[in-house]
Protein backbone atom coordinates (compact mmCIF):
# COMPACT_ATOMS: atom_id res chain seq x y z
CA UNK A 1 0.00 0.00 0.00
CA UNK A 2 1.12 3.16 -1.32
CA UNK A 3 1.85 5.85 2.04
CA UNK A 4 3.93 9.00 1.13
CA UNK A 5 6.57 10.05 3.55
CA UNK A 6 5.99 13.71 3.66
CA UNK A 7 2.03 13.78 4.59
CA UNK A 8 0.18 13.42 7.69
CA UNK A 9 -2.75 11.18 7.84
CA UNK A 10 -6.27 10.93 9.98
CA UNK A 11 -8.06 7.85 11.84
CA UNK A 12 -10.65 8.41 8.81
CA UNK A 13 -8.38 7.73 5.72
CA UNK A 14 -7.66 11.24 5.29
CA UNK A 15 -4.11 12.65 4.20
CA UNK A 16 -2.89 16.01 4.78
CA UNK A 17 -0.02 17.81 2.96
CA UNK A 18 0.92 20.96 4.54
CA UNK A 19 2.11 24.10 2.29
CA UNK A 20 2.77 27.17 4.96
CA UNK A 21 -0.31 27.76 6.48
CA UNK A 22 -2.71 25.68 3.94
CA UNK A 23 -3.52 21.96 4.54
CA UNK A 24 -4.29 20.33 1.32
CA UNK A 25 -6.75 17.29 1.98
CA UNK A 26 -7.62 13.93 0.05
CA UNK A 27 -7.89 10.31 1.04
CA UNK A 28 -5.48 7.60 1.14
CA UNK A 29 -4.86 5.25 -1.49
CA UNK A 30 -6.18 2.16 1.37
CA UNK A 31 -9.45 4.57 1.53
CA UNK A 32 -9.72 4.83 -2.41
CA UNK A 33 -9.38 1.37 -2.76
CA UNK A 34 -11.50 -0.09 0.01
CA UNK A 35 -14.36 2.54 -1.90
CA UNK A 36 -13.85 1.24 -5.26
CA UNK A 37 -14.71 2.98 -8.46
CA UNK A 38 -15.54 6.69 -7.85
CA UNK A 39 -17.84 8.01 -9.51
CA UNK A 40 -18.68 11.13 -7.21
CA UNK A 41 -17.44 13.86 -5.24
CA UNK A 42 -19.09 16.54 -3.49
CA UNK A 43 -17.18 19.61 -3.40
CA UNK A 44 -17.44 22.09 -0.12
CA UNK A 45 -18.16 25.29 -1.12
CA UNK A 46 -15.05 28.18 -1.04
CA UNK A 47 -14.99 30.19 1.72
CA UNK A 48 -16.80 28.33 4.28
CA UNK A 49 -15.49 27.71 7.49
CA UNK A 50 -15.19 24.16 8.93
CA UNK A 51 -14.18 22.87 12.05
CA UNK A 52 -11.92 20.02 12.75
CA UNK A 53 -13.78 16.71 12.37
CA UNK A 54 -16.64 18.39 10.80
CA UNK A 55 -17.83 16.56 8.06
CA UNK A 56 -16.40 18.47 4.49
CA UNK A 57 -17.65 16.47 1.83
CA UNK A 58 -18.93 12.83 0.41
CA UNK A 59 -17.64 11.06 -1.81
CA UNK A 60 -19.59 8.02 -3.77
CA UNK A 61 -18.24 5.38 -5.19
CA UNK A 62 -21.04 2.72 -7.32
CA UNK A 63 -21.46 1.24 -4.41
CA UNK A 64 -21.24 3.29 -1.18
CA UNK A 65 -20.93 6.67 -0.15
CA UNK A 66 -18.29 8.20 2.46
CA UNK A 67 -18.10 11.26 4.14
CA UNK A 68 -14.67 13.29 4.21
CA UNK A 69 -14.17 15.10 7.29
CA UNK A 70 -11.70 18.20 7.78
CA UNK A 71 -8.80 17.35 9.94
CA UNK A 72 -8.20 21.09 10.62
CA UNK A 73 -10.07 23.88 11.45
CA UNK A 74 -10.37 27.10 9.15
CA UNK A 75 -11.09 28.23 5.80
CA UNK A 76 -12.17 26.33 2.87
CA UNK A 77 -9.60 28.41 0.31
CA UNK A 78 -9.54 25.92 -2.79
CA UNK A 79 -11.25 22.87 -4.18
CA UNK A 80 -10.24 21.35 -6.88
CA UNK A 81 -12.78 21.18 -9.76
CA UNK A 82 -11.34 19.09 -11.87
CA UNK A 83 -12.65 16.40 -9.51
CA UNK A 84 -16.50 17.47 -10.53
CA UNK A 85 -16.36 15.87 -13.98
CA UNK A 86 -13.10 13.25 -13.08
CA UNK A 87 -13.82 11.68 -9.91
CA UNK A 88 -11.80 8.87 -11.12
CA UNK A 89 -8.46 10.71 -10.47
CA UNK A 90 -8.93 9.67 -6.50
CA UNK A 91 -8.42 6.44 -8.04
CA UNK A 92 -5.77 6.75 -9.99
CA UNK A 93 -3.66 8.92 -8.49
CA UNK A 94 -5.33 9.27 -4.53
CA UNK A 95 -2.14 11.41 -3.23
CA UNK A 96 -2.10 13.53 -6.16
CA UNK A 97 -5.70 14.69 -5.74
CA UNK A 98 -6.35 16.62 -3.29
CA UNK A 99 -10.08 17.85 -2.75
CA UNK A 100 -10.27 20.84 -0.87
CA UNK A 101 -7.34 23.11 0.90
CA UNK A 102 -8.01 24.73 4.46
CA UNK A 103 -6.17 28.00 5.48
CA UNK A 104 -5.27 26.67 9.08
CA UNK A 105 -6.57 28.94 12.02
CA UNK A 106 -4.51 26.67 14.43
CA UNK A 107 -1.90 24.89 12.87
CA UNK A 108 -1.42 22.64 16.02
CA UNK A 109 -4.03 21.05 15.30
CA UNK A 110 -1.87 19.26 12.96
CA UNK A 111 0.30 17.66 15.89
CA UNK A 112 -2.71 15.36 16.90
CA UNK A 113 -2.10 13.53 13.10
CA UNK A 114 -0.32 10.14 12.30
CA UNK A 115 2.79 10.03 10.61
CA UNK A 116 3.28 7.62 7.51
CA UNK A 117 5.07 5.17 10.26
CA UNK A 118 1.92 5.49 12.62
CA UNK A 119 -0.28 5.59 9.27
CA UNK A 120 0.86 2.22 8.12
CA UNK A 121 1.24 0.74 11.73
CA UNK A 122 -2.57 1.68 12.04
CA UNK A 123 -3.67 -0.18 8.94
CA UNK A 124 -1.96 -3.43 9.88
CA UNK A 125 -3.95 -3.34 12.90
CA UNK A 126 -7.60 -1.79 11.60
CA UNK B 1 -20.33 -17.12 10.46
CA UNK B 2 -21.09 -15.89 6.67
CA UNK B 3 -22.33 -18.41 4.01
CA UNK B 4 -19.94 -19.53 1.24
CA UNK B 5 -20.42 -20.83 -2.01
CA UNK B 6 -18.62 -23.43 -3.56
CA UNK B 7 -16.03 -20.94 -5.56
CA UNK B 8 -15.05 -19.06 -2.27
CA UNK B 9 -11.73 -21.12 -2.65
CA UNK B 10 -11.24 -19.96 -6.29
CA UNK B 11 -11.78 -16.18 -4.84
CA UNK B 12 -8.45 -16.30 -3.02
CA UNK B 13 -7.00 -16.58 -6.70
CA UNK B 14 -7.93 -13.15 -7.65
CA UNK B 15 -5.73 -10.72 -6.26
CA UNK B 16 -7.78 -7.52 -5.46
CA UNK B 17 -11.48 -9.51 -5.33
CA UNK B 18 -13.06 -7.96 -2.43
CA UNK B 19 -15.57 -9.66 -0.80
CA UNK B 20 -18.73 -8.52 1.11
CA UNK B 21 -21.47 -9.71 3.24
CA UNK B 22 -24.08 -10.12 0.79
CA UNK B 23 -27.39 -11.08 2.55
CA UNK B 24 -25.31 -13.86 5.08
CA UNK B 25 -23.36 -14.73 2.28
CA UNK B 26 -19.74 -13.84 1.94
CA UNK B 27 -19.37 -12.80 -2.19
CA UNK B 28 -17.07 -10.74 -3.90
CA UNK B 29 -18.54 -7.28 -4.89
CA UNK B 30 -16.10 -7.13 -7.45
CA UNK B 31 -12.70 -8.60 -8.49
CA UNK B 32 -9.42 -7.11 -9.01
CA UNK B 33 -11.07 -4.85 -12.55
CA UNK B 34 -13.75 -2.92 -10.34
CA UNK B 35 -17.32 -2.50 -11.01
CA UNK B 36 -17.37 -0.44 -13.99
CA UNK B 37 -14.57 -2.16 -16.01
CA UNK B 38 -16.49 -5.68 -14.87
CA UNK B 39 -19.97 -3.81 -16.28
CA UNK B 40 -18.60 -2.78 -19.73
CA UNK B 41 -16.93 -6.22 -20.01
CA UNK B 42 -20.86 -7.56 -19.98
CA UNK B 43 -21.47 -5.25 -22.36
CA UNK B 44 -19.10 -5.58 -24.66
CA UNK B 45 -17.43 -9.41 -24.35
CA UNK B 46 -18.36 -11.36 -22.01
CA UNK B 47 -18.26 -11.65 -18.11
CA UNK B 48 -18.59 -14.93 -15.29
CA UNK B 49 -20.20 -14.49 -12.40
CA UNK B 50 -20.91 -17.24 -9.02
CA UNK B 51 -24.31 -16.99 -8.60
CA UNK B 52 -24.27 -20.34 -6.56
CA UNK B 53 -26.38 -18.66 -3.61
CA UNK B 54 -29.24 -18.32 -5.59
CA UNK B 55 -32.36 -21.28 -4.11
CA UNK B 56 -33.19 -24.04 -6.21
CA UNK B 57 -36.46 -25.69 -5.30
CA UNK B 58 -38.50 -28.48 -7.15
CA UNK B 59 -41.91 -29.49 -7.76
CA UNK B 60 -42.60 -32.73 -8.83
CA UNK B 61 -45.74 -34.68 -8.65
CA UNK B 62 -49.03 -34.86 -10.74
CA UNK B 63 -50.76 -31.64 -9.14
CA UNK B 64 -47.83 -29.58 -9.87
CA UNK B 65 -48.54 -27.91 -12.70
CA UNK B 66 -52.24 -26.86 -11.09
CA UNK B 67 -50.23 -26.26 -7.84
CA UNK B 68 -47.64 -23.72 -9.67
CA UNK B 69 -50.39 -22.22 -11.94
CA UNK B 70 -52.52 -20.66 -8.44
CA UNK B 71 -49.11 -19.95 -6.77
CA UNK B 72 -47.77 -17.64 -9.16
CA UNK B 73 -49.30 -14.54 -11.16
CA UNK B 74 -47.86 -15.69 -14.72
CA UNK B 75 -49.34 -18.50 -16.81
CA UNK B 76 -47.41 -21.61 -15.80
CA UNK B 77 -50.53 -23.71 -18.49
CA UNK B 78 -48.99 -22.00 -21.30
CA UNK B 79 -45.35 -22.61 -20.61
CA UNK B 80 -44.10 -25.34 -23.08
CA UNK B 81 -41.32 -27.86 -22.04
CA UNK B 82 -37.77 -26.62 -21.36
CA UNK B 83 -39.10 -22.88 -21.05
CA UNK B 84 -37.74 -21.11 -18.70
CA UNK B 85 -40.44 -18.11 -17.19
CA UNK B 86 -40.44 -14.98 -15.36
CA UNK B 87 -43.03 -14.42 -12.41
CA UNK B 88 -43.29 -12.63 -8.94
CA UNK B 89 -45.03 -14.72 -6.51
CA UNK B 90 -47.55 -12.80 -4.16
CA UNK B 91 -49.59 -13.11 -0.71
CA UNK B 92 -53.07 -13.16 -1.27
CA UNK B 93 -53.04 -8.71 -0.76
CA UNK B 94 -51.37 -8.39 -3.80
CA UNK B 95 -47.88 -8.55 -2.17
CA UNK B 96 -44.65 -9.96 -3.52
CA UNK B 97 -43.01 -12.83 -1.69
CA UNK B 98 -40.56 -13.20 -4.25
CA UNK B 99 -39.48 -12.79 -7.74
CA UNK B 100 -38.35 -16.26 -9.63
CA UNK B 101 -37.67 -18.10 -12.57
CA UNK B 102 -39.81 -21.35 -13.34
CA UNK B 103 -37.98 -24.08 -15.38
CA UNK B 104 -40.51 -26.50 -17.09
CA UNK B 105 -39.34 -29.90 -17.46
CA UNK B 106 -43.22 -31.53 -17.62
CA UNK B 107 -46.16 -30.81 -16.52
CA UNK B 108 -44.97 -32.66 -13.19
CA UNK B 109 -41.87 -31.59 -12.94
CA UNK B 110 -40.92 -27.94 -12.50
CA UNK B 111 -37.48 -26.06 -11.04
CA UNK B 112 -38.27 -23.24 -9.14
CA UNK B 113 -35.14 -20.65 -9.14
CA UNK B 114 -35.49 -18.24 -5.92
CA UNK B 115 -33.22 -15.24 -4.80
CA UNK B 116 -30.59 -16.43 -2.20
CA UNK B 117 -32.34 -14.39 0.64
CA UNK B 118 -35.69 -15.59 0.59
CA UNK B 119 -34.97 -19.09 0.35
CA UNK B 120 -35.92 -20.08 3.32
CA UNK B 121 -39.07 -17.95 3.44
CA UNK B 122 -40.14 -18.92 0.03
CA UNK B 123 -39.30 -22.65 1.03
CA UNK B 124 -42.22 -22.38 3.94
CA UNK B 125 -44.52 -20.01 2.10
CA UNK B 126 -44.09 -22.65 -0.90
CA UNK B 127 -44.62 -25.78 0.95
CA UNK B 128 -46.67 -24.85 4.56
CA UNK B 129 -48.08 -21.18 4.17
CA UNK B 130 -50.15 -20.80 1.63
CA UNK B 131 -53.88 -21.26 1.12
CA UNK B 132 -53.84 -24.27 -1.76
CA UNK B 133 -51.16 -26.14 0.29
CA UNK B 134 -53.41 -26.12 3.19
CA UNK B 135 -56.83 -27.48 0.95
CA UNK B 136 -55.65 -29.62 -1.31
CA UNK B 137 -55.07 -33.33 -0.88
CA UNK B 138 -51.76 -35.16 -2.63
CA UNK B 139 -50.07 -31.89 -2.88
CA UNK B 140 -46.77 -32.08 -5.07
CA UNK B 141 -43.56 -32.58 -3.35
CA UNK B 142 -40.53 -30.03 -2.67
CA UNK B 143 -37.02 -30.40 -2.72
CA UNK B 144 -35.29 -27.16 -1.41
CA UNK B 145 -31.82 -28.06 -3.34
CA UNK B 146 -30.35 -25.03 -2.91
CA UNK B 147 -27.00 -26.44 -0.51
CA UNK B 148 -25.99 -28.98 -3.14
CA UNK B 149 -26.99 -26.84 -6.66
CA UNK B 150 -24.61 -24.40 -7.46
CA UNK B 151 -24.32 -21.90 -10.62
CA UNK B 152 -22.69 -19.38 -12.58
CA UNK B 153 -24.15 -16.83 -15.32
CA UNK B 154 -21.87 -16.20 -18.28
CA UNK B 155 -23.33 -13.04 -19.74
CA UNK B 156 -22.65 -10.69 -22.77
CA UNK B 157 -22.63 -10.29 -26.57
CA UNK B 158 -19.98 -12.44 -27.28
CA UNK B 159 -21.13 -15.22 -24.59
CA UNK B 160 -22.71 -17.66 -26.41
CA UNK B 161 -20.48 -17.74 -28.95
CA UNK B 162 -17.58 -18.90 -26.60
CA UNK B 163 -19.99 -21.17 -24.13
CA UNK B 164 -20.90 -23.46 -27.93
CA UNK B 165 -17.05 -24.24 -28.01
CA UNK B 166 -17.29 -25.80 -24.88
CA UNK B 167 -20.98 -27.08 -24.38
CA UNK B 168 -21.32 -27.78 -28.32
CA UNK B 169 -22.99 -26.51 -31.36
CA UNK B 170 -26.20 -27.38 -30.11
CA UNK B 171 -26.77 -24.96 -27.38
CA UNK B 172 -27.00 -22.58 -30.55
CA UNK B 173 -30.42 -24.07 -31.18
CA UNK B 174 -31.44 -22.84 -27.11
CA UNK B 175 -34.35 -19.80 -27.40
CA UNK B 176 -34.25 -16.86 -24.94
CA UNK B 177 -35.67 -18.37 -22.04
CA UNK B 178 -35.50 -22.01 -23.09
CA UNK B 179 -33.11 -24.63 -21.18
CA UNK B 180 -31.15 -27.61 -21.51
CA UNK B 181 -30.51 -30.07 -19.48
CA UNK B 182 -28.98 -32.96 -21.47
CA UNK B 183 -25.74 -31.24 -21.83
CA UNK B 184 -21.92 -31.87 -20.33
CA UNK B 185 -19.45 -29.06 -20.13
CA UNK B 186 -16.02 -30.65 -19.41
CA UNK B 187 -17.96 -33.99 -18.90
CA UNK B 188 -19.82 -32.11 -16.05
CA UNK B 189 -23.47 -32.30 -16.20
CA UNK B 190 -25.13 -29.07 -16.66
CA UNK B 191 -28.66 -27.70 -17.03
CA UNK B 192 -28.09 -24.47 -19.26
CA UNK B 193 -30.60 -22.05 -19.63
CA UNK B 194 -30.50 -18.91 -22.20
CA UNK B 195 -31.40 -16.50 -19.35
CA UNK B 196 -29.86 -13.59 -17.27
CA UNK B 197 -30.10 -11.11 -15.35
CA UNK B 198 -28.09 -8.29 -17.52
CA UNK B 199 -29.87 -6.94 -19.88
CA UNK B 200 -27.96 -8.93 -22.73
CA UNK B 201 -27.33 -12.20 -23.70
CA UNK B 202 -25.87 -15.41 -22.03
CA UNK B 203 -27.00 -18.25 -20.08
CA UNK B 204 -27.09 -19.28 -16.42
CA UNK B 205 -25.42 -22.91 -16.11
CA UNK B 206 -26.30 -25.03 -13.38
CA UNK B 207 -24.45 -28.21 -11.58
CA UNK B 208 -23.37 -30.33 -8.15
CA UNK B 209 -21.91 -27.95 -5.59
CA UNK B 210 -18.69 -29.63 -5.95
CA UNK B 211 -18.58 -29.41 -10.03
CA UNK B 212 -18.55 -25.78 -9.79
CA UNK B 213 -15.14 -25.02 -9.40
CA UNK B 214 -13.88 -26.78 -12.56
CA UNK B 215 -16.68 -25.79 -14.31
CA UNK B 216 -15.68 -21.77 -12.96
CA UNK B 217 -11.99 -22.65 -13.92
CA UNK B 218 -12.52 -24.70 -17.60
CA UNK B 219 -14.62 -21.34 -18.56
CA UNK B 220 -11.97 -18.68 -17.48
CA UNK B 221 -9.18 -20.66 -18.86
CA UNK B 222 -10.57 -21.61 -22.43
CA UNK B 223 -11.60 -17.94 -22.93
CA UNK B 224 -8.36 -17.04 -21.97
CA UNK B 225 -6.99 -14.00 -23.82
CA UNK B 226 -10.02 -12.96 -24.85
CA UNK B 227 -10.62 -10.18 -22.52
CA UNK B 228 -13.01 -12.24 -20.35
CA UNK B 229 -13.56 -11.11 -16.80
CA UNK B 230 -15.01 -12.99 -13.90
CA UNK B 231 -17.69 -10.28 -12.22
CA UNK B 232 -18.82 -9.26 -8.86
CA UNK B 233 -21.97 -8.14 -7.25
CA UNK B 234 -21.80 -4.62 -7.82
CA UNK B 235 -21.86 -5.18 -11.72
CA UNK B 236 -24.49 -7.43 -11.49
CA UNK B 237 -26.62 -4.97 -9.46
CA UNK B 238 -25.40 -1.96 -12.10
CA UNK B 239 -26.18 -4.56 -15.36
CA UNK B 240 -29.78 -5.18 -13.92
CA UNK B 241 -30.10 -1.68 -12.77
CA UNK B 242 -29.27 0.17 -16.58
CA UNK B 243 -31.87 -2.99 -17.78
CA UNK B 244 -34.57 -2.47 -15.47
CA UNK B 245 -34.70 -6.02 -14.05
CA UNK B 246 -36.60 -5.13 -10.58
CA UNK B 247 -34.52 -6.41 -7.58
CA UNK B 248 -36.29 -8.07 -4.55
CA UNK B 249 -36.02 -5.64 -1.58
CA UNK B 250 -35.80 -2.59 -3.60
CA UNK B 251 -38.40 -2.51 -6.35
CA UNK B 252 -39.97 -5.66 -5.33
CA UNK B 253 -40.95 -5.77 -1.65
CA UNK B 254 -44.07 -7.17 0.65
CA UNK B 255 -45.18 -3.47 0.68
CA UNK B 256 -44.89 -2.95 -3.34
CA UNK B 257 -47.38 -4.80 -5.92
CA UNK B 258 -46.18 -6.28 -9.05
CA UNK B 259 -48.71 -4.09 -10.79
CA UNK B 260 -46.99 -0.90 -9.14
CA UNK B 261 -43.62 -2.16 -10.54
CA UNK B 262 -45.00 -1.91 -13.94
CA UNK B 263 -44.40 -6.03 -14.07
CA UNK B 264 -48.34 -6.39 -15.34
CA UNK B 265 -46.89 -8.17 -18.54
CA UNK B 266 -46.03 -11.06 -16.08
CA UNK B 267 -49.59 -10.83 -14.84
CA UNK B 268 -52.08 -13.21 -16.06
CA UNK B 269 -55.15 -11.38 -14.62
CA UNK B 270 -57.53 -12.69 -17.42
CA UNK B 271 -56.80 -16.15 -17.02
CA UNK B 272 -57.28 -18.93 -13.92
CA UNK B 273 -57.31 -17.92 -10.28
CA UNK B 274 -54.11 -17.36 -8.61
CA UNK B 275 -52.79 -16.64 -4.86
CA UNK B 276 -53.51 -12.87 -5.05
CA UNK B 277 -55.42 -12.57 -8.26
CA UNK B 278 -58.73 -10.59 -6.23
CA UNK B 279 -56.25 -7.91 -4.63
CA UNK B 280 -54.40 -7.26 -8.28
CA UNK B 281 -57.62 -7.12 -9.90
CA UNK B 282 -59.23 -4.33 -7.60
CA UNK B 283 -55.69 -2.66 -7.24
CA UNK B 284 -56.31 -2.70 -11.59
CA UNK B 285 -59.93 -1.20 -10.82
CA UNK B 286 -59.38 1.29 -8.22
CA UNK B 287 -56.06 2.54 -9.97
CA UNK B 288 -52.61 1.32 -9.58
CA UNK B 289 -51.34 4.09 -6.75
CA UNK B 290 -48.13 3.81 -7.79
CA UNK B 291 -45.50 3.57 -10.38
CA UNK B 292 -41.98 2.55 -11.36
CA UNK B 293 -39.87 5.12 -12.77
CA UNK B 294 -36.80 6.04 -14.21
CA UNK B 295 -35.01 9.57 -13.57
CA UNK B 296 -31.55 10.94 -14.48
CA UNK B 297 -30.34 13.69 -12.32
CA UNK B 298 -30.22 17.32 -13.47
CA UNK B 299 -28.48 18.72 -10.70
CA UNK B 300 -25.49 17.18 -9.48
CA UNK B 301 -25.77 14.09 -6.94
CA UNK B 302 -26.24 10.38 -6.63
CA UNK B 303 -30.45 9.11 -6.12
CA UNK B 304 -30.17 6.34 -3.56
CA UNK B 305 -31.96 3.84 -2.31
CA UNK B 306 -34.88 5.46 -0.08
CA UNK B 307 -34.49 8.98 -0.73
CA UNK B 308 -37.60 11.14 -0.89
CA UNK B 309 -38.75 12.24 -4.32
CA UNK B 310 -40.78 15.18 -4.29
CA UNK B 311 -43.07 17.32 -6.85
CA UNK B 312 -43.42 21.12 -5.92
CA UNK B 313 -42.53 20.62 -2.60
CA UNK B 314 -44.41 17.70 -2.03
CA UNK B 315 -43.88 13.88 -1.21
CA UNK B 316 -44.87 11.97 -4.40
CA UNK B 317 -42.58 8.66 -3.11
CA UNK B 318 -38.95 7.40 -3.14
CA UNK B 319 -36.04 5.85 -5.37
CA UNK B 320 -35.60 2.27 -4.70
CA UNK B 321 -32.21 2.13 -6.34
CA UNK B 322 -29.56 4.34 -7.90
CA UNK B 323 -26.36 4.73 -9.06
CA UNK B 324 -24.38 6.31 -11.74
CA UNK B 325 -25.20 4.43 -15.02
CA UNK B 326 -21.86 3.39 -16.49
CA UNK B 327 -23.13 2.83 -20.66
CA UNK B 328 -24.73 6.32 -20.10
CA UNK B 329 -22.20 8.10 -17.58
CA UNK B 330 -25.03 9.74 -15.84
CA UNK B 331 -26.33 9.67 -12.25
CA UNK B 332 -29.78 7.12 -12.59
CA UNK B 333 -32.22 6.08 -10.37
CA UNK B 334 -35.53 4.10 -10.21
CA UNK B 335 -38.28 5.78 -8.60
CA UNK B 336 -41.70 4.47 -6.67
CA UNK B 337 -43.93 7.77 -7.60
CA UNK B 338 -47.61 7.96 -7.06
CA UNK B 339 -49.67 7.46 -10.03
CA UNK B 340 -51.52 9.98 -11.81
CA UNK B 341 -50.02 13.24 -11.36
CA UNK B 342 -49.74 14.00 -15.40
CA UNK B 343 -45.89 13.83 -15.27
CA UNK B 344 -44.23 12.65 -18.89
CA UNK B 345 -40.78 11.82 -19.76
CA UNK B 346 -38.71 14.76 -19.31
CA UNK B 347 -40.84 16.76 -16.45
CA UNK B 348 -38.72 17.78 -13.45
CA UNK B 349 -38.97 16.15 -10.19
CA UNK B 350 -37.13 16.75 -7.11
CA UNK B 351 -34.64 13.96 -5.34
CA UNK B 352 -33.86 14.97 -1.25
CA UNK B 353 -30.00 13.80 -1.07
CA UNK B 354 -29.34 14.46 2.26
CA UNK B 355 -31.49 17.33 3.02
CA UNK B 356 -30.84 19.23 -0.38
CA UNK B 357 -33.78 19.03 -2.81
CA UNK B 358 -31.75 18.36 -5.97
CA UNK B 359 -33.42 18.35 -9.61
CA UNK B 360 -34.10 15.58 -11.63
CA UNK B 361 -36.14 14.48 -14.95
CA UNK B 362 -38.15 11.42 -16.16
CA UNK B 363 -36.60 9.01 -18.64
CA UNK B 364 -37.64 6.55 -20.40
CA UNK B 365 -36.64 3.06 -18.85
CA UNK B 366 -34.90 0.62 -19.66
CA UNK B 367 -31.87 2.99 -19.36
CA UNK B 368 -29.92 0.80 -21.17
CA UNK B 369 -30.74 -2.88 -22.79
CA UNK B 370 -29.12 -4.75 -25.47
CA UNK B 371 -31.86 -7.54 -25.85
Amino acid sequence: MNIPGDLKYTEGHEWIRVEGKIAFIGITDHAQHELGDIVYVELPEVDTEIDSKEEATNIESVKAAAPVYSPVSGNIVKINEELEDNSELINSDAYGSYIFAVEMSDASELDGLMDAAAYKEFLEKE
Amino acid sequence: MLKRTPLFEVYKDYEGAKLIDFGGWELPVNFASGIIAEHMVVRENAGLFDVSHMGEITVEGEKSEAFLNWLLPNNIIKMKENQCLYSPMCYEDGGVVDDLLVYKYNSEKYLLVVNASNVEKDFKWITEENAWIKREQNPPEFENLSESKSSVAFQGPKSTEYLAEMAGKEIDNIDFFYFRDDLKINGIDCIISRTGYTGEVGDEIYVDREDAPALWTYILDTTRGRGVLPVGLGARDTLRFEAKLPLYGHELTKDISPLEANLGYFIDLEGDDFCGRDALIAQKKNGIPRSLRGCEMIDRGIPRESYRVLLGGKDIGHVTSGTKSPMLNKFCGLVLIERGLGLKLGDEIQIDIKGKLKKAKLVKTPFYKNI
